[in-house]
């Protein structure tokens, strides 16, 4: 499902000198895997992800999403494949303020090049506790239920890949285990990979592959 | 959801920021609107007014437009007049073959602020308005022979209050020198034409020449002009015991008052009655020369009286026919004395006034249609004879009001015109700077929508009808507001120039405003688009909301 190959992600810092920080051999996830990747602040875990998702384009290597190599598309053509087939759960939930939360889920929905199915929207909301709370804003919402609507967002394209960004780090310990149990149940009933970061150990432990960055990325290993 | 509603939710989000480019926006359309509709209207009215029903105007030598703008839009300074015999060279004279209809006009008297013509009932009979024939809200046209009886336009009904029964004076000149004279009583009211007709009284042109004043005086009478002069300086001379002889004329007056009535009562023209009010007018006049004050209640009874009986078609000029002597004896007063008037206050010499005193101001010619040609044809020969003659000229009122647009008016809407563009101008840049402010706070929303999947040029197009929506919407408010504006001001633009100007009136430039305003958005959102294209997503969302 993911292969990502030979992978170097550099940066050029402002006194000219170039920081590498991403320099992976091999990182691989199976389809319908759930995978918790940790590493220290710093190592370079969001910068991956971002390559993951075509944010950033790696400077060498390959990155192998459901047989297609992103590295190779174009920017628009990355925009398209991550609006297709990548669902994207950040760290501070990035919820639009001025968008409902229906809208906010619809508004994943806006850049896939298909039409917004409203129904879908509803049912994910319903799904993550929030049918209640459809056409409150983002700053109605407690934290909790912000991070709920980012997952419902995350899922509404039917995404091959759901990448989360250290998605309990804003929550409180009560809302932590809502929220991983709300991605792990979601993405297996959507049969879609799970990809997580985070460097919380109570997370990571609930899951059966784990992995850490300084174990495939050259550069983390060396920090 | 589409992309013009996700712009929607950001003008939502920055509700004050919007709402004040949206009211710039929308003050600067608002002008825009203002200037195009009232110029554009104003303009097309000028030109269809100047041919009511006739294409040539006739009128002492001087400044064209002036002759227009009096005898068309009843506007400007007086102009001259021109004798009545040259008047009926078109009605009967030589330049009859070129006339189809020749009506006069008489300027120089004004109720309130509106205009008094003295004309013919042929003015509401033969000629009409946008090929449409004058019609009457209330009331009917007076007749030839109702001296005193006049119509008036919609706006002096409405304005004034006056209604089909009424009288009015008319008084001649403006200010503190103004002349009070005869009622004119109201037989007619006009429907609203939105011509500048809407705004006159027009008086039967007969009662018009029995006004004090309006009689052009005689080669051999110098005097008569500047009698008013004269008359007052002599009052002082007259020894007191003609003073005395002229409380006999007061009672001999109340006499021939009380006979008046009776007579009016009785309709009988006696011959004895008609002696006495010779009599009476003798004594009347020489009387005036010692206080034409004294009989103020006298006169206004018998002027009401007089007319009264003009506008009841009971003329009692009839009865002056009858004494020939009289005629001459009080003929000359009409000729421009006050002593006309005093005649007339009685009732008793009511005849026209002689062709070789009477004037008109202008004269309104249709030219014929000679085998089926247009009309147009036989003005250029009509105008070329007329402004041959030192007599009077003869202008083309489409031709007249054309140049007056195309030489001042045109240039002057054009740098207003600019001004307003200027004040769009400059909204929509504050627009841009509105927009543009709020890019640096907006940068990490932007990258939010990019890393659900929304290209550069999708980022570009929200930032780019974001500007589109504040500058259409804050536009169409300001279209509503100028239309209402010009609504709100019709009906002083309707009292200033005759053109009535509703909300819904358009003019073909206002359609260039929409294509405008989305030109003018796009210019002033790509600045802040491009800094939305250029976001760095990883950068963007790395920093903290």
């Amino acid at each position: 499902m993911l292969l990502l190959k030979d992978v170097r992600k550099s940066y050029r810092e402002p006194d000219g000198s170039v920081l590498l920080i991403l320099d992976v051999k091999e990182f691989r996830v199976a389809a319908g895997e759930q995978a918790v990747l940790m590493g220290r602040s710093g190592s370079g875990k969001t910068t991956l992800l971002h390559v993951i998702a075509g944010i950033s384009r790696p400077d060498a290597g390959v990155v192998r999403i459901d047989g297609c190599d992103i590295a190779r598309l174009s920017e628009a053509g990355r925009d398209r494949f991550r609006a297709d087939k990548i669902g994207y759960v950040f760290q501070t939930f990035n919820l639009l303020p001025g968008f409902t939360a229906l809208e906010n889920v619809m508004l994943g929905m806006s850049f896939a090049g298909r039409r917004a199915d409203v129904q879908r929207a509803r049912k994910l909301l319903e799904r993550v506790g929030l049918g209640h709370r459809l056409s409150h804003r983002p700053p109605m919402l407690s934290v909790g239920e912000q991070q709920r609507v980012a997952v419902a967002r995350a899922l509404a394209n039917r995404p091959k890949l759901l990448l989360a960004d250290e998605p309990t780090a804003n929550v409180d310990a009560g809302h932590q285990q809502q929220i991983i149990d709300l991605l792990r149940n979601a993405c297996q009933e959507e049969n879609v990979t799970l990809l997580i970061v985070t460097h919380t150990p109570e997370v990571a432990e609930q899951f059966s592959r784990v992995d850490r960055l300084e174990d495939f990325n050259q550069t983390a290993a060396l920090a | 959801m589409s992309l013009w509603k996700i712009a929607w939710r950001s003008i939502q989000q920055r509700a004050l920021a919007s709402s004040l480019t949206g009211i710039s926006m929308a003050l600067g359309v608002m002008l825009v609107v203002a200037v195009l509709v009232i110029h554009g209207v104003v303009n097309q009215s000028f030109l269809n007014n100047s041919g009511l029903g006739y294409n040539v105007v006739v009128g002492a030598k001087g400044g064209r437009l002036d002759l227009v703008l009096n005898t068309v839009y009843y506007l400007s300074r007086p102009v001259e007049n021109i004798p009545y015999t040259y008047y009926q060279e078109f009605t009967e004279g030589r330049f009859k073959p070129y006339v189809e209809k020749a009506i006069p006009i008489c300027l120089g008297d004004m109720y309130q602020d509106f205009r008094v013509i003295g004309t013919t009932p042929d003015f509401f009979n033969q000629l009409d308005y946008g090929g449409k024939k004058y019609e009457f809200a209330a009331g009917r046209n007076f007749e030839p022979d109702e001296y005193y009886a006049a119509v008036i336009g919609a706006t002096v009904a409405r304005q004034a209050g006056l209604g089909v029964g009424d009288e009015f004076q008319p008084s001649h000149g403006s200010g503190p020198d103004a002349h009070q004279h005869e009622p004119f009583k109201i037989l007619g009211v006009l429907k609203p034409t939105g011509t500048p007709n809407d705004r006159g009284l027009f008086i039967n042109m007969e009662g018009f020449y029995l006004i004090p004043e309006h009689a052009k005086p005689l080669d051999d009478e110098p005097a008569a002009k500047p009698h008013a002069e004269s008359e007052h300086h002599e009052e002082h001379a007259h020894p007191p015991d003609e003073k005395h002889e002229h409380a006999d004329v007061d009672e001999h007056k109340h006499v021939e008052d009380k006979h008046a009535e009776a007579q009016h009562e009785e309709h009988v023209g006696e011959e004895k009655s008609a002696h006495e009010e010779d009599h009476a007018h003798e004594n009347i006049a020489a009387k005036k020369h010692v206080d034409n004050h004294e009989d103020t209640d006298g006169d206004a009874h018998a002027r009401e009286h007089a007319a009264e009986q003009y506008a009841n078609g009971e003329h009692v000029h009839d009865e002056a026919h009858e004494h020939e002597h009289a005629d001459h004896d009080h003929g000359h007063d009409h000729a421009g004395h006050d002593h006309a008037g005093h005649d007339h206050d009685h009732g008793h010499s009511h005849e026209p006034l002689p062709v070789e005193q009477r004037e008109v101001t202008a004269i309104l010619v249709l030219t014929a249609s000679v085998g089926g040609a247009p009309p147009e044809l036989m003005a250029p020969g009509l105008i070329k004879k007329v402004n041959k003659e030192s007599v009077a000229q003869a202008v083309l009122p489409i031709r007249e009001m054309s140049t007056l647009f195309t030489m001042f008016v045109d240039p002057m809407q054009l740098v207003l015109l600019g001004l307003t563009v200027l004040i769009v101008i400059v909204s929509g840049i504050g627009i841009l700077v509105s927009i543009y402010n709020s890019m640096s706070e907006r940068r990490h929303e932007i990258a939010v929508i990019r890393a659900l999947g929304a290209g550069r040029r999708t980022v570009m197009a929200i930032v780019l009808l974001e500007s589109i929506l504040l500058s259409l919407g804050g536009g169409l408010a300001g279209w509503f507001v100028g239309h209402g504006l010009i609504a709100a001001l019709s009906p002083w633009i309707a009292m200033q120039t005759g053109v009535s100007i509703g909300f819904m009136q358009f003019v073909g430039y206002e359609l260039v405003i929409i294509p405008g305003l989305i030109v003018l958005a796009s210019l002033v959102g790509y600045l802040p688009a491009m800094a939305a294209y250029r976001t760095d997503v990883a950068k963007a969302l790395s920093a903290t909301p």
